[in-house]
């Protein structure tokens, strides 16, 4: 029987393979971000089109003082969540990697679930907590509030006067860079957890027992050894929690109320509200641009 | 001598203190992230008017009301839609990919990959943009069918990454054993290769199952009108006030979440392919 | 017509630049028991792939009784292979994975449960059928992989290094075990291994290979005693080399001077003219200790060394400034034997045959 070169059979087989995916992520990925990056170059049509006059003018706005404030205040607030989540996730990492071994799945499965529940629903909650007339408020003006003012009866200070002024009202939580921060760290505490845990998990410890038998103490060993041996997962974990909040939307959104916003939800308004597409394009391909940059350094420093 | 016992001493008696210090650390770090999803659970149960505030008793009516919600009724099937279409199509296309991708060299393969791996890294307000801005330009009618284009964009790389851990820890001589046995490329599929990367497949298929009901931005771009999917029905009630039906709802989704993600847990038990977080 | 079970002609196969297996021309005969033994990275297991079906030649034609192979992949030819890491489908029962080659022809059900059990009964594991390979040990693991590939009674079965994962003691049995297998069944088995003890117990021919190339094929007997180069006496068991140029050349012997000091005395096996460099290969048991010259020919030295393995003492025994021969002496365990002790001088005796000329 005359048969087929083998190589022209997997050479279709591979095409047939590779061809679904290929055309869906060209025609519906690669093709939009070209689109993208091409009408950031355009100019906004009378009645919210897109009118290709080449331009750079959209990029130029961006250094507007008001823009370039909000991407400052976008940058700072993803930089302060990555620290407060490496200040809280690593210490986690540490713990749930240094029980015995068979707590640790379970621990693992404990921090994945929350995670892998509605984003939307979970910044929700923390809706419920913060805002003014949130659990937390509502513990401020109630409870805490009557017992003070019980004890002022029972008891005058002039102490007491202050602190029943300060709980006579509530506290304003909600609408705060801080309420973003807070949000944004529940929100991606585990993915700062996990490549810390993994790279603690796979530590040799008798490293750090090698450390210790050379003179270093605990303080030392840790800085000389541990650290350096787990900044892999550091570094990871520092990139999966920067890159989404760097873009987020939905946190800013519900819990930074009107004054309180990011790049996300600039991007948002220009297309939903003013269309603007050519502007609302260039800020989001800075935006990808910014990650892009971040990822390739990440794998630049992986593969070393 | 007593003086260097007096410092052993004291740096294991300090050493105790870090380990309580990083035990109660790790306590307080998961009740962190447990309470406000107990909050939200508790207040779903409140008989106060108000989403959130002082106690007023125990009551079912949320949840009550949520079944009798026609609207809510809607959203649900437009997220069953979209999540089951959507996993489907990109459990098949994402598996094919990532048996071509571990199994063949070719030109631009490396290109490939970085194409593959970015609706992973590109963040959703990014993507929702530009999906957004090709339907309009391509003037698509947004609805159901571009909110189901969208998420099978993104998922047919989440799946890949799954199925291909999964593919990394396969043993290619079972599939020439088989071949040797007289099966064809086909019966060699079907009978091996298939069977052994099924806990892949399916925990690939029930990862993108999760972020298709989970993802709200690229949705929210991308829907028109009547393609109002739980997220959005949720995110609208949140913005247009706040009533407690939604604590309701948002506690039968956390639910469904948990019970997806044990689900997917167990399938990943049958082997080694573990789920890559992104 | 089909006088060999299988036939390369000029088989090279490369991987890029590397040249994996080179012109090899190998014919194996019917019934055969037939070894590729070399070190890792020899060739032997891509040959044997090769055949399979597993890979396609560069270059050269592969014969299996007598068809021509060209491009026919694995499940269109007549050969079935035992892996070395068995390859047992981890998600199905021994009797599925014994079942699975006559399911894919198509034989009727009955007849696979019938030579199933045959199957599983001549390999001594019946009532395995429906354990899972995970649940068996590593020498079951390896019955249930020959069972598979026997159940469909192929023309060869090719057998990849299959005792390789087992420990000695296991393996020395089932060394012996698939030799009186092979015996019984009559099919012809390629064997590939690295380990020469093992190609010399079970092997009617062995083909050594090193770097791609077969350098001898030949019976245990002849590979062992009539080395034709120097790796093969180098690779199979213990040999002492020694060097120097041809001095003398008489009908039926040839005088070395090795080392350009020492005459040694070599039987004139092959062509080789006054002048040239060439090499004697002498196994360690085949030489002799004496305190007194027992032949005009013996040769003195000085005892360097001496090590007891218990079956045997090892002595290092210095010939000239550049040569030391290693020496093996049975050990008895009498008093009777003579012990030398290092610093004795002691008179090297072999017979004649022993000492092989090489020429590279």
């Amino acid at each position: 029987m005359a048969e087929r070169p083998r190589a022209r059979r997997e050479t279709v087989r591979l095409l047939f393979l590779i061809a679904p995916s290929l055309f869906w992520l060209l025609v519906f990925f690669l093709f939009p971000l070209l689109l993208v990056f091409a009408i950031s170059f355009g100019q906004r049509g009378t009645y919210g089109g897109v009118r290709w006059d080449l331009t750079l003018e959209n990029y130029v706005r961006f250094f507007d003082p008001l823009y370039l404030r909000i991407f400052g205040r976008t940058f700072s607030i993803a930089l302060t969540t990555t620290f407060l989540c490496l200040l809280i996730g690593y210490p986690l990492a540490y713990f749930i990697a240094t029980r015995p071994a068979r707590w640790r799945n379970g621990l693992v499965l404990l921090l994945m679930i929350p995670f892998w529940t509605n984003f939307l629903i979970r910044t929700y909650a923390w809706l419920l907590i913060l805002r003014d007339q949130g659990v937390i408020n509502t513990f401020w003006t109630g409870p805490l509030h009557e017992f003070l003012v019980q004890i002022a009866t029972a008891l005058p200070l002039p102490l007491w006067e202050i602190l029943l002024r300060a709980t006579s009202q509530p506290l304003h939580l909600f609408g705060t860079d801080g309420a973003i921060i807070v949000g944004l760290v529940y929100g991606w505490l585990p993915d700062m957890v996990l490549p810390c845990y993994a790279a603690i998990e796979r530590l040799d410890f008798s490293l750090v027992e090698a450390a210790q038998d050379l003179y270093a103490n605990r303080f030392r060993s840790f800085t000389r050894v541990i650290l350096p041996l787990t900044m892999p997962g550091i570094i990871a974990g520092s990139i999966l929690v920067f890159i989404p909040s760097l873009g987020a939307y939905v946190t800013p959104d519900l819990l930074g109320g009107a004054k309180s916003i990011m790049l996300g939800n600039v991007i948002y308004s220009q297309f939903m509200s003013a269309r603007d597409y050519p502007f609302g394009s260039a800020i989001s391909f800075v935006l990808m641009a910014v990650m892009l940059v971040g990822t390739l350094v990440y794998f630049r420093m992986g593969a070393e | 001598m007593t003086g260097s016992r007096g410092v052993g001493s004291g740096t294991r008696r300090r050493g105790r203190w870090l380990a309580r210090l990083l035990a109660l650390h790790g306590v307080l770090g998961y009740l962190f992230l447990y309470a406000p999803i107990v909050v939200l659970v508790i207040y779903s149960f409140n008989a106060s008017r108000y989403a959130s505030g002082a106690w007023r008793g125990f009551t079912l009516d949320w949840y009550a009301r949520l079944f009798t919600n026609e609207a809510i009724g809607a959203a649900l099937r437009n997220t069953l839609i979209v999540a089951g279409v959507s996993t489907l199509v990109s459990t098949v296309f994402g598996t094919m990919v990532a048996l071509a991708m571990e199994r063949y060299d070719f030109r631009g393969k490396l290109a490939f990959d970085a194409l593959l791996y970015l609706p992973i890294i590109i963040p959703d307000i990014a993507m929702a943009v530009m999906l957004l801005l090709f339907f309009v330009l391509a003037r698509v009618q947004l609805g159901l069918t571009t909110i189901i284009i969208s998420h099978v964009a993104f998922n047919i790389s989440f799946v890949a990454v799954v199925v291909r851990a999964r593919l990394a820890y396969f043993d290619i001589t079972l599939e020439e054993a088989a071949q040797d046995l007289y099966a064809n490329e086909w019966q060699t599929f079907r009978r091996v290769t298939l069977p052994l990367i099924m806990p892949g497949i399916l925990g690939g298929a029930l990862l993108a199952f999760t972020l298709s009901i989970d993802d709200f931005v690229i949705t929210f771009f991308t829907a028109g009108p009547g393609s109002t999917t739980l997220p959005l029905r949720i995110y609208s009630m949140v913005k247009l006030g706040v009533t407690p039906e939604v604590n309701a709802l948002s506690s039968m989704m956390l639910l469904a979440s948990i019970g997806l993600v044990l689900l997917s847990l167990l399938l990943q038990k049958g082997g080694g392919g573990g789920i890559e977080i992104a | 017509m089909a006088e060999y079970a299988i036939e390369l002609r000029n088989v090279s196969k490369h991987f890029g630049p590397v040249v994996a297996v080179d012109h090899v021309t190998l014919s194996i005969r019917d019934g055969e028991f037939f070894s590729l033994l070399g070190p890792s990275g020899c060739g032997k297991t891509t040959t044997l792939r090769l055949i399979a079906g597993f890979e396609l030649p560069t270059g050269g034609e592969i014969y299996i009784g007598g068809q021509l192979q060209g491009e026919t992949p694995p499940y269109r030819r007549p050969v079935n292979t035992v892996f070395q890491n068995y390859a047992l489908f981890p998600h199905m029962t021994v009797y599925e994975n014994v079942a699975f080659g006559l399911e894919m022809r198509r034989v009727p059900k009955d007849e696979i449960q019938r030579r199933v059990r045959e199957a599983l009964e001549m390999v001594r594991l019946p009532g395995m059928e429906n354990r899972r390979p995970n649940q068996l040990s590593g020498g079951q693991q390896q019955r249930v992989a020959l069972a598979r590939a026997l159940v469909n009674r192929p023309k060869v079965l090719l057998l990849d290094e299959p005792l390789g994962a087992l420990d000695l003691k296991l393996r020395k049995a089932m060394q012996l075990e698939l030799k009186a297998l092979q015996e019984r069944v009559g099919i012809t088995f390629v064997y590939v291994t690295h380990d020469q003890e093992e190609a010399l117990t079970m092997s009617d021919r062995i083909a050594v290979m090193n770097e791609g190339r077969v350098l001898q094929v030949g019976t245990p007997e002849e590979i062992y005693e009539r080395p034709t180069c120097r790796f093969v006496a180098d690779f199979i068991g213990e040999t002492n080399f020694l060097s120097g140029r041809v001095k003398e050349r008489r009908p039926k012997e040839v005088v070395v001077l090795v080392d350009g000091s020492v005459e040694v005395l070599v039987a004139a096996d092959r062509e080789v003219g006054v002048g040239d460099e060439v090499t004697i290969a002498i196994r360690p048991e085949r030489i002799s200790l004496h305190a007194k010259p027992p032949d005009p020919r013996a040769l003195p030295g000085r005892v360097e060394e001496r090590i007891y393995v218990g079956t045997d003492i090892r002595y290092l025994v210095r010939l000239t400034e550049q040569t030391v021969l290693s020496v093996r002496q049975q050990n008895p365990g009498t008093d009777a034997m003579i012990r030398f002790s290092p610093g004795d001088t002691v008179y090297l005796h072999w017979r004649l045959p022993s000492a092989r000329l090489l020429t590279e």
